[in-house]
């Protein structure tokens, strides 16, 4: 375990501010609750600093995960969010889309979003910016890349895609033997 | 089963059935003629009493012969060793000796002791229900005859399905209402708790809904909210949970938290943390550290928690209708090992303890195991080896105290305070929970004295 590096810090907070854009001052500063990210692994960990400072007491190959996993380092150097960072990026989620009842299963069966399954969506949304896809009821339920904008998604007829799946909470399910360790 | 004029003939048959339960023993091959399966290997005593059973309704003329001929003949136990035994007899046996058993001076037979109907009983309850003949013994002792036969019974159905509301995330009120609109059939548990929901039916995969997903709510067997219950853990602690995977209690735990302080969750098993880590995030605990250590290595890894949950490994006789295996695979050896494992655990979790703690100093022990060996035995040691712990009320509302004593085995008082739960009372997994609190050094020695 240990903090990131400069280069590091950079690549994932490039990373996270194409889904919640300034708001990643709000993950750093808790006043109240001081939180850090940790290195451990290859996977970046969201931590307040309390458990963070006890966790130091286990030993680097028995660490398995400590707070929040953000996401992990490719073996190219690039960052991959994971879906359990969806609590964060669902908190301080810049542009949204909601999902109709009916496109839920689809979509949490790893498809991308429809026209015909939004309920709505966030106005001024650009092409190709991060989204935080909910239910209606306000269930974070994925996050994804927008493929059109919010002007030519109004255009598109029922059966185009509005944004391109990126991660979903079905993966707890399919993914459960690679997403954790 | 007795016919009013059972007192009259009560002499006349006992002179009567003597000879008739020979000339049937003797005469085995004209008894099989009459008898509608014509079994064999089965002589007189067994087919009469099978033939008993189809009419005792109205016809109960031989009643007390069947009674006292209950058990074999030593030749008919020899008998059966080459062909499979016929559970149909046993399951009459059983009930047959459960009826002597009530009032044995009255319906034993001259000359068999109270043991040879134990012996024959536990038999036909390993045959029935498809135990070893050692775990059905070492079951059977734990009960009185009957309530050990609704134990087995209730072995063979399987329990609620139960979920618990992770109250980090969503409220109970607006869970249940998400669940019946996908056309869930549920109620709460009970009273005892607030966050859990029982599941009749349903009309999706209760397993993969959306609220599922997101981490609204865990399936969880009621039993296992229990441990957590009596732990009681307070914002701001430190707790550690040494056996944690899948994560049920441990998620349970940062709920009650908050989401404060800090939980170490370890599990000795690798590949099981897998599906700890995945609850934990998908529950959304934040406060969690996640290690695979031998749980004998604390409190060398870390120690001065406030509170320890130690859901010790075990032989899982409580569970036997989740998983049917244990009835044939544990065996003598097991209950030797998984007890010095048991013990190993429970010091290590006694020691990891900070007794100075403002709040906490408690340790819970549970096992979902319903044996003695694994359960009082484990605590009466930790009691004798660590005199700074003693028990205290588990603070839960319902269940059977431990015992005290056992065959012949003397446990400490207090182990009154811990409590036991079983299929047949509670509808819950064979359990059994109990609380430490670790004193304080300077109590300690004021308690020293005054035991002395």
């Amino acid at each position: 375990m240990r903090p990131l590096t400069e280069d590091e810090t950079k690549t994932m907070f490039e990373k996270l501010a194409n889904y919640i854009g300034r708001n990643i001052t709000h993950l750093i500063n808790r006043p109240d609750d001081p939180h850090c990210f940790r290195l451990q692994k290859d996977r970046v960990y969201y931590v307040s600093e309390n458990v963070m400072r006890y966790a130091t007491s286990v030993g680097r190959v028995e660490l398995m995960s400590l707070g929040l996993c953000i996401g992990k380092f490719t073996k190219t150097g690039k960052f991959r969010l994971h879906i359990t960072s969806l609590e964060i990026l669902a908190q301080y989620a810049r542009y949204k889309i909601w999902i109709k009842p009916n496109g839920e299963m689809s979509y949490l069966y790893g498809n991308n979003v429809l026209k015909a399954h939004v309920g709505k969506m966030s106005d001024d949304i650009p092409e190709h910016s991060g989204v935080i896809v909910f239910a209606m009821n306000d269930i974070p339920m994925g996050f994804g890349v927008t493929a059109k904008s919010t002007a030519d998604a109004r255009r598109l007829d029922p059966t185009g895609i509005v944004a391109f799946r990126q991660g979903d909470i079905g993966e707890y399910l399919r993914e459960e033997d690679t997403l954790f360790t | 089963m007795f016919s009013d004029d059972e007192g009259d003939e009560d002499m006349l048959d006992a002179a009567n059935q003597q000879g008739l339960a020979k000339a049937f023993t003797d005469d085995s091959e004209g008894e099989e003629v009459l008898e509608a399966e014509g079994e064999a290997d089965e002589f007189g005593v067994d087919s009469d009493g099978e033939f008993e059973q189809g009419e005792e309704e109205d016809v109960e003329i031989n009643v007390d012969s069947t009674v006292t001929n209950v058990l074999p003949s030593g030749q008919e136990v020899e008998a059966p060793s080459n062909v499979p035994p016929d559970i149909h007899i046993s399951r009459t046996r059983i009930q047959e000796i459960l009826n002597v058993l009530d009032d044995f001076s009255k319906y034993g037979e001259a000359g068999r002791s109270r043991s040879d109907y134990v012996a024959q009983l536990i038999a036909d309850i390993a045959n029935y229900y498809g135990y070893t003949e050692f775990l059905a013994g070492k079951l059977f002792e734990l009960f009185s005859p009957r309530e050990a036969i609704d134990f087995f019974e209730a072995n063979e159905v399987p329990r609620p399905v139960t979920i618990r509301t992770n109250t980090l995330k969503t409220r109970r009120r607006n869970l249940a209402q998400a669940l019946v609109n996908r056309g869930v059939n549920l109620k709460p548990i009970g009273n005892w708790t607030k966050v859990g929901l029982q599941i009749f039916d349903s009309q999706v995969p209760i397993g993969a809904t959306p609220e599922y997903l997101a981490g609204h709510y865990i399936i969880q067997a009621a039993s296992s909210f229990l441990p957590v219950i009596a732990l009681a853990p307070q914002e701001k602690e430190r707790v550690l949970d040494m056996a944690a995977a899948p994560g049920g209690k441990t998620t349970y735990i940062s709920a009650l938290m908050k989401n404060t302080g800090c939980v170490f969750a370890n599990d000795a098993n690798k590949a099981r943390t897998k599906s700890l880590i995945a609850n934990i995030h998908r529950l959304g605990c934040t406060n969690t550290v996640v290690c695979n250590y031998d749980a004998k290595e604390f409190p060398r890894v870390i120690g001065g928690f406030d509170r320890v949950l130690l859901d010790a490994p075990c032989s899982g006789t409580g569970v036997i209708a989740k998983d049917p295996s244990v009835k044939t695979s544990r065996n003598e050896k097991d209950f030797i090992d998984l007890p010095f494992l048991q013990k190993q655990l429970i010091l290590a979790a006694i020691d990891s303890i900070d007794a100075n703690s403002k709040t906490g100093g408690y340790i819970v022990y549970s096992t979902c195991s319903v044996t003695v060996d694994e359960n009082e035995a484990v605590v009466d040691y930790a009691l004798r080896k660590r005199p700074d712990v003693k028990l205290v009320e588990t603070g839960l509302e319902f269940g059977v105290p431990g015992y005290t004593s056992f065959r012949g085995r003397e446990f400490n008082h207090k182990l009154s305070l811990t409590r036991r739960y079983y299929p047949h009372t509670y509808n819950v997994d064979g359990f059994f929970v109990a609380k430490f609190k670790k004193m304080k050094a300077k109590e300690q020695k004021v308690n020293g004295t005054s035991t002395v």
